[in-house]
């Protein structure tokens, strides 16, 4: 017993003492790195958002209405009201996970479990704010097929969505890790290469929610 | 056991995470993105539907390039504060700005390519 309890701590002394050629931690570069190339992923959907912009040749449109040969009348589509609280939440998800951090860094394991719960639940009605979203749009005659708008917002919106969704599932593997007492002060990094990526997530939708939103 | 963790390379003292701001700090900046965010639907409200008279008409020519130094700002507070690059090492600032330029670049390009390839044929 007393010789399991000596390994297990020479294991965490040599571990504590692996050092790296830049002085950093290795997965907190690699997650900086990835976070990198997904910026470039983002620039070219956000990119081509923006070259196919007023573009569409039929309706329906994201701000004016449309009325086709039909006769049939197309109100415009964005709700600006919805996404704006959606938007909100968002913001308020990162503030959330960075108190979480706080407290995980801080072996404050009650904190950590309130504001990283705070933060999946604002993650959820994110992406349920966009199926709802997306549902709406299918019903109102918008779909990915139907124009260049419908193509291009689709895209966008439903890759930031997906990386929401798995943000929000890897919080939730963290925050079991939390619940079961497996995340003391010195794995605080499991948690912060988490937040890192769930901040991206929320810096991106700063740039979608003006760009497709609110910009006519 | 403290002394320990402290010196655990990825956990404090190697990522600055002694200069991490605050409590406090994170909520002061989480109200400045709130504001910032009511700022941007208000722009786009005021500038757009209420563009005929009045500030509305002063605003509507200049409603993208403020809407774009709004969400510039929220970026720039997100990146620096909450993903915490104004206290950590500036390798991490390096590998995540640097694409991010070439991502502005990439934007930028596509937009004039096809705004040029457009104007030749209508």
């Amino acid at each position: 017993m007393a010789d399991t309890a000596h390994a297990a701590h020479v294991g965490t002394h040599m571990e504590a003492h692996s050092e790296t050629s830049t002085g950093l931690d290795s997965r907190k570069l690699a997650i900086w790195t990835f976070i990198g190339s997904e910026c470039l992923f983002f620039a070219s959907l956000i990119g081509t958002y923006l070259v196919y912009r007023g573009r569409s040749l039929v309706g329906p449109f994201p701000h004016e209405e449309w009325v086709s040969p039909a006769g049939v009348h197309f109100e415009p589509i964005l709700e600006i009201k919805l996404v704006t609280v959606g938007t909100a939440l968002l913001l308020f998800s990162s503030l959330f996970v960075v108190l979480a951090l706080n407290g995980a860094q801080r072996g404050r394991r009650g904190q950590t479990l309130t504001w990283l719960g705070m933060t999946i639940l604002c993650g959820m009605f994110f992406i349920g704010m966009q199926v709802y979203e997306f549902t709406h749009f299918v019903h109102k005659g918008l779909t990915i097929k139907t124009n260049l708008f419908g193509a291009s917002f689709f895209t966008l919106t439903g890759f930031h969505g997906t990386h929401v969704t798995i943000g929000v599932i890897w919080l939730i593997t963290v925050f079991i890790l939390a619940l079961r007492r497996k995340l003391p002060p010195e794995k605080a990094l499991n948690l912060e290469i988490a937040a890192l990526y769930w901040h991206f997530v929320d810096v991106v939708w700063v740039v979608i929610f003006p760009v497709v939103y609110l910009m006519k | 056991m403290d002394a320990q963790v402290a010196a655990t390379p990825g956990t404090t003292p190697l990522d600055h995470d002694h200069d991490h701001p605050g409590p406090a700090v994170y909520v002061k900046i989480g109200i400045v993105l709130f504001i910032l965010t009511a700022l941007e639907v208000a722009v786009y409200e005021v500038g757009y539907n209420h563009a005929e008279a009045g500030f509305g008409a002063v605003l509507h020519p200049v409603v993208v390039p403020v809407l774009l130094l709004l969400s510039a700002c929220k970026f720039a507070l997100v990146a620096m504060f909450y993903m915490h690059l104004k206290s950590d090492s500036r390798l991490f600032s390096g590998v995540f700005v640097f694409p991010l330029i070439i991502a502005a670049v990439i934007i930028c390009a596509l937009v004039a390519l096809f705004f040029y390839l457009h104007s030749l044929h209508y």
